[in-house]
C-alpha cells in the first residue's frame, strides 16, 4: 500500500510538469504581442516595453519557463496586471467559496446519486426504475447555469402560492445557508445524475454475482443483501467517478458562481479573461488543475483500499 | 498457407457482405430500443428544423421592434419577444443550426485528432505511446470547461474558438477508446499473420483495427455531442463564445437574465431548447450503446 | 403412481413431489424443472445426476426458494420434516436457509464476497440465526475453520477470499454452510471447479463431516464418479425430469434407462477391460428447451426409441428391484423389440 502511494505520487510529477508547461505557454500562444494586449490598446510604446520587462518577456523562452516554475514552487504566481497585487493573494481570498461549493455539491450528488441508483437497480425494469433513470437523464441534459436561473426564479424571487411566497432562499452571495442551498443544488444535479446511472449499472452487475446468491442461501434479509453485500461491491467503480466529479465540479463552479454572483475563483477568472489579465488566468488554471490532480490521487488510493482484490496482482 | 488464406477470401466473398449483415442486425436492435428511436427521431427533426426552419420563421432573427419588447407569448409572437423586441421563436429556430454545428464540428475535431493519436499510441507503443498518453493525462487534468476557458482566453472570445476549445477537450476520450482497442487487436495472432504476408501498416489499421472501434466511437461521439453543446452554451453564457446579436441559445439566455423579475420567459425558453436538444442526443447515445456495445457502460 | 419415498430404507428428511419450476421469457415458458420427484434419506446422501441443462441446479435452488426472476416455482410440494416449504412466508424461509438447510456452490472463486473477510462471512450465519455477539461468532468461526481442516484458522479468519486458494475457499464455503449445524446440506457441483487432487480431498471432507455431524446431503453433480464415491441413492435427471431413481449400488450394477446406460458407458472404467471397445458417447445433444420433444424427452437420442416413445411420455414406475424408472421398455405397453437388452 505504501509503495503504491509513493508510486502514484511519482507518476503525477510528469503530469504536473505538463500542466505548468501548458499554463506557461498560454501567454505565448496568444496571437499578437502579449505585452501590448495586457498594457491595453492605447498604451504608449514605453508602457508596452515596461509591461514586457515586468513579465520578463525579453528573456529566452527556457529561461522564462525556469523562472516561472521556480516562482510557482515558491508560491509566486506573478502579479495581477489590473490590480498589481500578487496572484497568489488574489486567489487565496477567493478560493474558499469555490472549494466549499464544489465539496458540498459533490457530497449532495453522491448522497442523492447513490440512493437513486440503488432504488432504480432494486426495482429494475419497473416503472420506478424507468422514472428515476428518466429524471437522471434530464439532470444530465440540463445546462447548470439555466437550472440556477430557474431556481432563482422560483425559490429566491419566488411565486405566490395560496398567499405563501416560495422565495425562501437567497439569490446571490455565499456565506449563510440561505445563500448556499441553491448554488449547491445547481452544481450538484448533473453529478447526482451521473452517479445514479453509474450506481445502477454497477449494482445490476453485482446483484447477479454468485456471492449474492450465497448470502441469500445463508438466510440474509433481502435489504441486507442489497445494502451490505451488493452495495459495498458496487461502490468500487463509483468511487472513481466521484473523484472525476469533484474535478469537473471545480470547473463547473465557474458558471454557478457567475449565476449566483459568488465572489469565488471561477468568477474572478472570467473577469480576468475579459480584462486579458493573463497572470490571473494562468494562476487560476494552475491551482484548479493541481487540486483536480490531488483529488484524483486520493481517490485512487481510496479505490485501492476498497478494492482489496487488486492488492494481490 | 497462402492458398488457405485465399480460400478464406473466396468463402468470405461468397457469404453475404458481413458489414451489411451487421448493419441489419444493429437496425433490428435499435428498433426495439425506445430511447434510440425517440432520441434518433428527435435528432433528425432538429437537423431538419435547423436547415429548413429559418426559411419559414415569421420574423428575422435580428428584426427589432423596441416598442413591443419583452412581450409575453401570444399568437403574434409564439414565444414572446426579448429586450429588443426580437421574436424569440424565430431566434430559437435560427439558433438551432449554431447549436448543432457547434456540437457536430467540435466532436468531429476531437474525433479525428483523438482517433489519430489513439491509433499511433496503441499501434506503435513504446515511447510514442507513453508520450501521447501522458499528454492526454495532462489534458484530462483540467476540468473540462476550465480547459475550454483557458483556450478561449488565448484565442479570444468567438464561436469558432469555442468549437476548437470544446473539440480539443474531447480528444482524450476518443484517444483512450481507440488506443485500448488498438492494443487489443494488435495482440491477435492473425495480425501478425497478415503482416508477414506483407500487409502495410496503413492497411492493417484501416482494414482490421478501425472497423473494430467504430461501435464504441459512434456511441461516444453521440454522447460527446451532448456534452459539447452544454459546454459551448456555457461559454457563450459567460460571454466567451458567440457574441450578440448572434441568436446563440447560451448568449440569449445570458441576455434574458437581466429581465428575470418581470419577463422570465426570455431566459427560460433558450434553456428549455438546450435541454431538449441535449436530451435527444443523450437518449440516442444511450440507445446506441445498448444496441451496439452493451458492454460499454458509462 | 409411485411415491419417491418408496425406495428408501430410512426415514426421509426431504421429499420433493411433482416440483415444477419455469422460466418465463417474453415469448415462451421454459420448463426447467418439470414434475420432479425424489426423497432424501436422513443422514444419507442423495445424488442428482445430469448434464448441464437437465434442471438439477434449478431443482436445488428451488428447494431453498432461491429462484430469481424471470424464474418461478409453479407447482409441487417440497416437504422438509413434513412441512411444505412452498407454504412458508419469506421470513420463515429465511430461518430455514443457512440454518436448517444449507447450500454450497460450484464456483468457490466467486461464491464468497470479495470485500468481506472469511471470518465476517462465516460469523454472519451465526449472527443471523443464533443471536450471539460479534466476538463469540468470530470464535465459533475459528472453530468451524478448524473443523473443515484449514490450518492456522486464527489468521485465516482475518483474510479476504482472494488470499485463499480454490480448495481453501471451498472449505470456507463448507464451514459457512455447516456453521449453524443444518440437517440438510445441498452441494451444487462442489468439486467441479477444483483440481482433481483437491476434488478428492473435498469429497473426503464432506463424507467425514457427514459421519460426525449426521446431516443429510443432496449432491448435485454431472459426474457419476462422484456419485459412486459419496452417494447412497441417486436420481438421474434429463430435461427437467427424473428418468431413473435408484439405490447407488443397483444403478451401477444394473442401469435400466438407456440414458443412464449411455452416461455410464461414457465413463472410463477401471474394473472391467473394454478390450478394443472404445468409450461410447451419447449421440446428439440436449434439445433446446423451446423445442421440447412431445413424447419421452430422450427419444430423439435413444438408440432403442420406438413409436410409443416418440408419441407419449412415460411415467416414473416401480421396477421389479424396487427402484424407479421412466421408460416404455419396462412397461406392458412397449411396442418395440421385446427382447431388447438395454445394458447388454
Amino acid at each position: 500500500m505504501f509503495t503504491f502511494i509513493i508510486r502514484r505520487l511519482v507518476q503525477t510529477i510528469p503530469v504536473l510538469i505538463g500542466v505548468t508547461i501548458l499554463t506557461f505557454s498560454m501567454i505565448h500562444l496568444v496571437p499578437g504581442d502579449p505585452a501590448q494586449i495586457m498594457a491595453g490598446e492605447s498604451a504608449s510604446p514605453q508602457q508596452v516595453e515596461l509591461m514586457r520587462e515586468r513579465l520578463g518577456l525579453n528573456d529566452p523562452i527556457p529561461v522564462q519557463y525556469f523562472d516561472y516554475v521556480s516562482g510557482v514552487l515558491q508560491g509566486d504566481l506573478g502579479n495581477s496586471v489590473r490590480s498589481g497585487r500578487a496572484v497568489s493573494d488574489e486567489i487565496a481570498i477567493r478560493i474558499r467559496p469555490t472549494v466549499e461549493l464544489a465539496t458540498m455539491s459533490t457530497a449532495l450528488s453522491v448522497f442523492i446519486g447513490l440512493i437513486a441508483g440503488v432504488l432504480a437497480a432494486v426495482r429494475r425494469n419497473t416503472f420506478g426504475d424507468t422514472f428515476i433513470m428518466l429524471v437522471a437523464l434530464f439532470g444530465l441534459s440540463m445546462p447548470n447555469f439555466w437550472l440556477g436561473i430557474m431556481l432563482i426564479q422560483y425559490l429566491a424571487i419566488g411565486v405566490d402560492i395560496f398567499g405563501f411566497n416560495t422565495g425562501i432562499f437567497a439569490a446571490s452571495g455565499w456565506g449563510t445557508w440561505q445563500q448556499q442551498v441553491l448554488p449547491v443544488i445547481t452544481l450538484g444535479v448533473a453529478g447526482a445524475a451521473i452517479i445514479a446511472r453509474m450506481t445502477r449499472s454497477s449494482m445490476l452487475e453485482v446483484i447477479d454475482q454468485d456471492y449474492i446468491r450465497t448470502a441469500r442461501a445463508k438466510g440474509v434479509k433481502e435489504r441486507v443483501v442489497v445494502y451490505r453485500h451488493a452495495l459495498k461491491n458496487a461502490m468500487i467503480p463509483v468511487v472513481t467517478v466521484v473523484g472525476l466529479q469533484f474535478g469537473s465540479l471545480l470547473g463547473g463552479a465557474v458558471l454557478t458562481e457567475s449565476v449566483f454572483a459568488i465572489n469565488g475563483l471561477g468568477r474572478f477568472m472570467i473577469d480576468a479573461i475579459r480584462a486579458r489579465d493573463f497572470p490571473i488566468m494562468q494562476g487560476g488554471v494552475l491551482v484548479l488543475a493541481f487540486m483536480f490532480v490531488s483529488v484524483n490521487i486520493v481517490v485512487d488510493i481510496l479505490y485501492r483500499f476498497l478494492n482489496k482484490r487488486i492488492d494481490l496482482n | 498457407m497462402r492458398e488457405e488464406i485465399n480460400n478464406g477470401a473466396a468463402i468470405a466473398k461468397a457469404a453475404p457482405n458481413p458489414s451489411f449483415v451487421k448493419l441489419a442486425s444493429v437496425w433490428k436492435k435499435l428498433r426495439r430500443s425506445y430511447s434510440a428511436m425517440i432520441g434518433g427521431g428527435l435528432v433528425l427533426i432538429f437537423i431538419l428544423i435547423a436547415y429548413v426552419g429559418p426559411y419559414f420563421t415569421p420574423y428575422g432573427p435580428r428584426e427589432q421592434n423596441v416598442i413591443n419588447k419583452l412581450a409575453l407569448p401570444s399568437s403574434e409572437h409564439l414565444l414572446g419577444t426579448d429586450h429588443l423586441g426580437r421574436d424569440i421563436f424565430s431566434r430559437i429556430i435560427h439558433g438551432m443550426s449554431i447549436t448543432l454545428e457547434v456540437g457536430f464540428v467540435s466532436v468531429v475535431i476531437g474525433l479525428i485528432i483523438g482517433v489519430f493519436l489513439g491509433i499511433i499510441a496503441g499501434y506503435y507503443g513504446g515511447r510514442i505511446d507513453t508520450i501521447i498518453m501522458r499528454f492526454m493525462d495532462i489534458l484530462l487534468a483540467f476540468p473540462g470547461i476550465l480547459l475550454a476557458m483557458a483556450i478561449v482566453s488565448v484565442l479570444g472570445p468567438a464561436i469558432v474558438n469555442v468549437i476548437i476549445a470544446v473539440g480539443i477537450f474531447s480528444v482524450p476520450v476518443f484517444a483512450r477508446i481507440v488506443r485500448g482497442s488498438t492494443l487489443a487487436v494488435r495482440k491477435l495472432e492473425y495480425i501478425d499473420a497478415i503482416r508477414s504476408l506483407g500487409a502495410s501498416d496503413a492497411r492493417i489499421i484501416f482494414k482490421h483495427i478501425l472497423p473494430n472501434v467504430t461501435s464504441p466511437l459512434i456511441v461516444q461521439a453521440t454522447l460527446s455531442v451532448a456534452t459539447s453543446i452544454l459546454t459551448a452554451s456555457g461559454l457563450s453564457f459567460l460571454g466567451l463564445g458567440a457574441q450578440p446579436p448572434t441568436p446563440e441559445w447560451g448568449a440569449m439566455l445570458s441576455d434574458g437574465r437581466a429581465y428575470m423579475y418581470d419577463s422570465a420567459h426570455v431566459a427560460t425558453i433558450p434553456g428549455v431548447a438546450i435541454v431538449i436538444v441535449v436530451l435527444a442526443f443523450n437518449l440516442f447515445g444511450d440507445g446506441l450503446r445498448d444496441a451496439l456495445d452493451p458492454k460499454m457502460k458509462n | 403412481m409411485v411415491k419417491p419415498t418408496d425406495i428408501l430404507k430410512e426415514e426421509p428428511i426431504l421429499e420433493v413431489r411433482n416440483l415444477q419450476t419455469s422460466f418465463f421469457t417474453e415469448k415462451f415458458e421454459v420448463k426447467a424443472v418439470d414434475g420432479v420427484n425424489f426423497a432424501v434419506p436422513k443422514g444419507k446422501t442423495l445424488g442428482i445426476v445430469g448434464e448441464s441443462g437437465s434442471g438439477k441446479s434449478i431443482t436445488s435452488l428451488s428447494i431453498l426458494r432461491l429462484i430469481q426472476n424471470p424464474g418461478k416455482i409453479i407447482g409441487g410440494e417440497i416437504l422438509f420434516k413434513g412441512e411444505n416449504l412452498l407454504d412458508k412466508s419469506e421470513a420463515q424461509m429465511r430461518r430455514v436457509r443457512g440454518n436448517e438447510i444449507s447450500m454450497i456452490f460450484q464456483e468457490p472463486m466467486t461464491s464468497l464476497n470479495p470485500v468481506y473477510t472469511v471470518g465476517q462471512q462465516i460469523s454472519e450465519s451465526y449472527r443471523i440465526h443464533q443471536n450471539i455477539g460479534k466476538k463469540e461468532a468470530m470464535l465459533r468461526s475459528i472453530d468451524m475453520l478448524k473443523l473443515v481442516g484449514i490450518p492456522s484458522p486464527e489468521q485465516r479468519v482475518k483474510q479476504y477470499p482472494h488470499e485463499l486458494s480454490g480448495g481453501m475457499r471451498q472449505r470456507v464455503m463448507i464451514a459457512m454452510a455447516l456453521a449453524c449445524d443444518p440437517e440438510l446440506l445441498i452441494a451444487d457441483e462442489p468439486t467441479t471447479a477444483l483440481d482433481v487432487t483437491i476434488q478428492a480431498q473435498i469429497l473426503e471432507l464432506m463424507k467425514e463431516l457427514q459421519q460426525r455431524l449426521g446431516m443429510s446431503i443432496v449432491m448435485i453433480t454431472h459426474d457419476l464418479g462422484v456419485v459412486a464415491e459419496t452417494c447412497d441413492y441417486v436420481a438421474v435427471m434429463y430435461m427437467g425430469k427424473v428418468v431413473e431413481y435408484a439405490k447407488v449400488a443397483d444403478l451401477f450394477k444394473n442401469p435400466k434407462h438407456p440414458y443412464t446406460v449411455g452416461l455410464l458407458n461414457s465413463l472410463p472404467r477401471h474394473d472391467i477391460d473394454l478390450g478394443d471397445e472404445e468409450l461410447t458417447v451419447i449421440k446428439g445433444s440436449v434439445p433446446s428447451p423451446d423445442n421440447m420433444p412431445k413424447g419421452c424427452r430422450f427419444a430423439p437420442r435413444c438408440p432403442f426409441a420406438s413409436e410409443i416413445c416418440v408419441e407419449q411420455l412415460p411415467d416414473l414406475e416401480q421396477s421389479e428391484d424396487g427402484n424407479q424408472i421412466r421408460c416404455w421398455i419396462y412397461t406392458d405397453e412397449w411396442d418395440g423389440d421385446p427382447e431388447v437388452k438395454v445394458n447388454g
